[in-house]
């Protein structure tokens, strides 16, 4: 294993983005075993305790990784100098993991500075413990829907919940990831270093907790994995009960009877299928004059017409709630609305509480980007494509990079991994860029939203630039076996394509786990396979993922098949 | 579906050429597959050149539509064929299409609003001379059309100010002042649907807000209490002081509250269909005629046919059944307050109680069938009574039901009439019994009480006489049950 490990390095590959290559066979054969190895590795550590000999014996083999690598440094022409480590990444949330686990794949000695817990927002305070909600909200929309249980000859006397005990099924699930996560970085030798991490200058980092003298460590390269907090507006006042933010509202220490959940985007969507699952009403603020903004236009309607309007929700669209007063002295919780585009005072709300749900703001605080002489804008690290830290002069600062929702580029946890595995291909010599469009989205609601790429209107707008005509297929849940056998048929698939050369703009999913389809979409995208070229691969019978096989059949592609998608056919 | 527009468009064709019909929308389906059924509808507008453009009927569910979008603004020339307007409806949105040339003089109901199916959403006018004429049309249209497109509550307009105290009447709903309307957002659902005003209610949830049950209490959908409702209406609407209102809802809402240790278990899907059927059944007029049917006879034969696998079930349905062939009314039912419905088949329901459950078998044509046949069919539905597997047809098809206690010593009882039936039979336990002849000899007789109540609409107490007559001679002797 070790050995592929090193024959990857080695290979030079000529087209970022993984882009397999018939040229490079060695890559191409060890990448996926790789990749396998890494998934069964964590799987195993995170679930056992490791034997004392196991974890001394990875360790002895990363140090002896890290050694070839600063020969290769030297070789590459920097100054041999002695560091610390390799690289150390400041904040161990799911970017730095991400980014952590490559770069002792790639043979590198890494540090993690972590101030608060491992796991970051996505396992603390974000999609995890939101999955555990929405597994509860899920299943307890099946069990009322008397209708949906009499169509499959059901029955089922009326369902109840314990709020502590989905509260806990939450909270066990946050950590039970973070200690996988912990136990992952640990086994494969990743110092994890407790403190606020403050860059001091180039290469250097001091860390240290409160009231404890601090550390100073070097590295060849940093990496920024800060995160996010969610952000809430001026005149807000969060009080963590009845106004609450995405923080609170994940612990479910109370299901208020009605509350106003204030942004309508995936963070906000989520909370709504888990309150009204839970029993609450619901009322949406959204500050655009369109609920679900982010989405591509037809599927945001569908999503409304499903998500929304049959639920036990309203909503004031193209109003900002420039003042929210929590619940007191035997009062409600007031909201003041003020009309977005005359600014005036428009409504009053009084409801038993408020999610704020309108976006994350980046955390930097104490980062010491002054040290370095970087500014943030709008609180972000400014980086080029490559996620290097742009400073206040425009200049590239060496050896500093930044992912994650630090700089703002795609606010996913997935994303952010995928741009720290990048940044460590390119300080191992490999340059990578990233292509956030082949990068997946979700929105776990019932039934789910998925995407990736552009949305139609992004995609005209783009053929008008480029001059290129647009094509759009779909497909409804409604034809399909499986859906139909789970009695889920309300969906849609959306490809946007172009005609001419058969390549995937974008594709947007409606329906049963459209979170679990959206990948073949996606990863398609990233290794530019051409529509004409997927249409031949097989998909099992019957399942959901006939959706997409149906989707790709149904675009009408002027291009030709590649000649052989096969290099060389296998007969049974 | 394709063909079923053209011959509609042929039709409004040859239509606008004679009369002035309506200007019909033809919407043309932009996503998946929906029916929808064009209604012919014909409301002859006042003068033949101003046409209304009406919410069409999107989909055979579909009660009311809204406008995502007007494609032309007032002004704008339209010819056949174009997109006017995007319907939004309970499934999808669709361009709906003009078959008249003219020019859009008047939008009455704007992007974003909602109009019922058939209501005027927009006036056509033929030449440019009948655009005043048409916009005064539009106005009216605007003005009349009432709770349409309630402005979403509050919001819109804050000059009119949300207490309205109308001159001269003391009872404005909300006596205290300023104090506005808050419903919560399913409240709201509520209203619209079931077309409640909701500025007239007085909530009863906390802070005041107006709850959904504040909803479905004033739009009298509460089955759970579907006698106690009405007065409270009642009561509700002189709404003189606020405070007796909200006492009045309150008395109505509490019930005592549960003793504690209390469990409450909500009803299965067949408890509660049973509910709604018991509590329905108090709509209809019933009476009750009790017989006494000596059984000697009967109880010989069954002692007889008992080895070949008949039950008493199957002979004491095979004697009514008998018994309703020569009483016809007796099999009718009143299904709307206004007719007799002669039932073609004599179709008995058994009252059975399984696992917990009460349900009712029907044996069908009970009067054709022999009695082993009958015996033999009875055994097949209590089995698949009891596997869970009746099928719709062999439980809700019957004309005339049958419940038998008698098995448990129970002497006599009165039983409910079922929805959609003429009549019940509640049959007792057969007794030995002194009896006096005429001549004033005693003997022991076995007797048994039959009880049977009847839809008084339809059947008169001496057809229940005549019919129990008829069926105590069959039972009292039975060899014609054989034949």
């Amino acid at each position: 294993m070790h050995s592929t490990l090193s024959l990857s390095q080695a290979t030079t590959v000529p087209r970022s983005n993984y882009a397999f290559d018939s040229h490079s066979p060695s890559f191409a054969l060890s990448k996926p075993i790789n990749l396998r190895f890494c998934g069964l590795r964590r799987e195993a550590f995170g679930f056992s305790n490791l034997t004392q000999s196991c974890s001394s014996r990875v360790r002895i083999s990363s140090r002896g990784h890290s050694k070839k690598i600063v020969a290769s440094a030297g070789n590459n022409g920097t100054p041999l100098k002695s560091f610390n480590y390799d690289l150390i990444i400041i904040g161990a949330g799911v970017g730095g993991h991400g980014a952590a686990l490559h770069a002792v794949e790639k043979g590198l000695k890494t540090a993690i500075i972590e101030g608060d817990v491992v796991g970051g927002t996505c396992v603390n305070r974000g999609c995890v413990p939101s999955k555990a909600l929405l597994a509860v909200s899920g299943r307890m929309r099946e069990l009322q829907s008397e209708h949906h249980m009499k169509a499959l000859g059901l029955q089922v006397s009326v369902a109840g919940y314990d709020r502590q005990g989905v509260a806990d099924h939450a909270n066990n699930l946050a950590s039970k990831i973070r200690s996988n996560l912990t136990n992952s970085m640990k086994a494969l030798g990743v110092d994890i270093l407790t403190g606020v991490g403050t860059i001091l200058g180039p290469q250097k980092v001091k860390y240290g907790k409160v009231g404890f003298p601090d550390s100073i460590v070097t590295a060849k390269d940093i990496i920024i994995a800060t995160g996010s907090v969610p952000f809430v507006p001026k005149g807000i006042e969060v009080d963590g009960k009845t106004v609450i933010t995405s923080d609170h509202a994940l612990k479910l220490e109370f299901v208020p009877d009605w509350i106003a959940i204030v942004g309508s985007g995936y963070i906000g969507l989520e909370f709504s299928d888990v309150y009204t699952a839970l029993g609450s009403e619901v009322t949406f603020i959204e500050a655009l004059d369109q609920l679900m903004p982010g989405f591509d236009p037809e599927i945001g309607k569908l999503a409304q017409r499903v998500l929304i309007n049959p639920r036990k929700i309203d909503y004031h669209t193209g109003v900002f709630a420039t003042k929210i007063t929590p619940a007191r002295d035997r009062k409600p919780v007031i909201i003041e609305l003020t009309d977005a585009k005359t600014k005036e005072p428009k409504d009053t709300l009084e409801v038993d509480a408020a999610l704020i749900a309108t976006g994350r703001a980046p955390f930097t605080n104490g980062l010491g980007l002054e040290n370095i002489n970087v500014v943030t804008q709008r609180g972000f690290v400014p980086v080029d494509e490559r996620m290097r830290v742009i400073d206040a002069n425009g200049n590239l600062v060496p050896h500093l990079y930044c992912i994650g929702d630090a700089n703002g580029k795609m606010m996913l946890a997935h994303a952010a991994s995928a741009q720290g595995i990048s940044v460590v291909e390119q300080v191992t010599g490999r340059d990578h860029v990233l292509n956030h469009l082949s990068i997946p989205a979700a929105c776990f609601t019932h039934p789910e939203i998925s995407m990736v790429g552009l949305t139609e209107p992004q995609a005209r707008e783009k053929g008008e630039k480029e001059g290129f005509e647009v094509g759009i297929a779909k497909t409804s849940f409604k034809a399909n076996t499986k859906a139909l056998a789970e009695n889920e048929g309300e969906g849609l698939a959306k490809l946007i394509y172009r005609p001419d050369n058969g390549e995937i703009l974008g594709v947007h999913i409606f329906g049963l786990h459209a979170a679990d389809l959206i990948h073949e979409a996606s990863n398609a995208i990233a290794l530019g396979t051409r529509i004409q070229d997927i249409k031949f691969a097989v998909h099992a019978h019957p399942t959901l993922s006939e959706v997409l096989d149906e989707l790709f059949k149904s675009a009408k592609v002027k291009a030709p098949a590649s000649s052989s998608p096969v290099s060389e056919p296998v007969a049974v | 579906m394709a063909s079923s527009f053209l011959s509609n468009t042929t039709i409004s064709f040859s239509c606008s050429l004679s009369s002035s019909p309506l200007p019909r929308l033809l919407p043309s389906i932009s996503f998946s597959p929906i029916r929808f059924k064009p209604t012919p509808r014909r409301i002859l507008t006042v003068r033949s050149k101003i046409r209304e453009i009406f919410m069409p009927a999107l989909s055979s569910t579909m009660t009311e539509g809204k406008i995502v979008s007007w494609v032309k603004s007032e002004g704008d020339m339209l010819s056949k064929g174009e997109s006017v307007v995007v319907v939004e409806s309970d499934k999808a949105d669709m361009d709906v299409e003009t078959f008249y040339d003219g020019i859009l003089a008047a939008i009455v109901v704007g992007e974003g609003e909602t109009a019922p199916v058939g209501a005027a959403i927009g006036i056509l006018a033929e030449t440019e001379d009948e655009i005043a004429e048409a916009k005064a049309k539009a106005a009216s249209k605007s003005g009349t059309s009432t709770p349409a497109a309630p402005p979403p509550a509050p919001s819109s307009a804050p000059a009119p100010a949300p207490s309205k105290p109308t001159p001269g009447s003391a009872a404005a709903p909300v006596a205290e002042g300023p104090r506005k309307t808050v419903a919560t957002p399913y409240a709201k659902k509520l209203a619209k649907q079931h077309k409640v005003d909701i500025e007239s209610i007085v909530g009863t949830g906390l802070y005041g807000r107006i709850k959904p049950a504040d909803i479905e209490a004033a739009a009298g959908i509460w089955p759970s209490r579907i006698n106690a409702r009405p007065d409270v209406v009642a009561e509700a609407k002189p709404a003189a002081p606020p405070k007796v209102t909200a006492a009045a809802a309150a008395t109505f809402s509490s019930l005592p509250p549960p003793v504690p240790g209390s469990t409450v278990v909500p009803f299965t899907t067949m408890q509660a269909a049973v509910s709604k059927n018991m509590v329905e059944s108090l709509s209809v007029p019933t009476f009750r005629v009790g017989y006494p049917v000596t059984t000697d006879a009967l109880d010989a034969l069954y002692e007889k046919v008992k080895p070949k696998g008949v039950t008493m079930t199957a002979l004491l349905a095979k004697a009514a059944a008998m018994a309703l062939v020569q009483h016809p009314v007796v099999n009718a039912s009143c299904k709307d307050g206004k007719s007799f419905t002669y039932n073609g088949n004599i179709n008995i329901a058994v009252a059975v109680a399984i696992n917990g459950a009460l349900i009712t078998p029907v044996l069908q044509d009970a009067d054709k069938l022999d009695l082993y046949l009958l015996s033999q069919k009875w055994k097949e539905l209590v089995e698949k009574a009891r596997a869970k597997q009746l099928q719709p047809q062999e439980y809700n098809s019957g004309t005339f039901t049958l419940s038998n206690l008698g098995m448990f010593g129970v002497d006599r009882f009165d039983a409910i009439l079922p929805p959609g039936q003429g009549a019940i039979m509640a049959v007792g336990a057969s007794k030995p019994t002194v009896v006096a002849d005429a001549d004033g000899f005693f003997s022991v007789k076995n007797k048994m009480l039959v009880n049977v109540t009847a839809d008084h609409r339809i059947v008169y107490g001496a057809d229940l006489a005549a019919f129990l007559q008829t069926f105590s001679k069959i039972v009292e002797n039975p060899d014609s049950l054989t034949l």
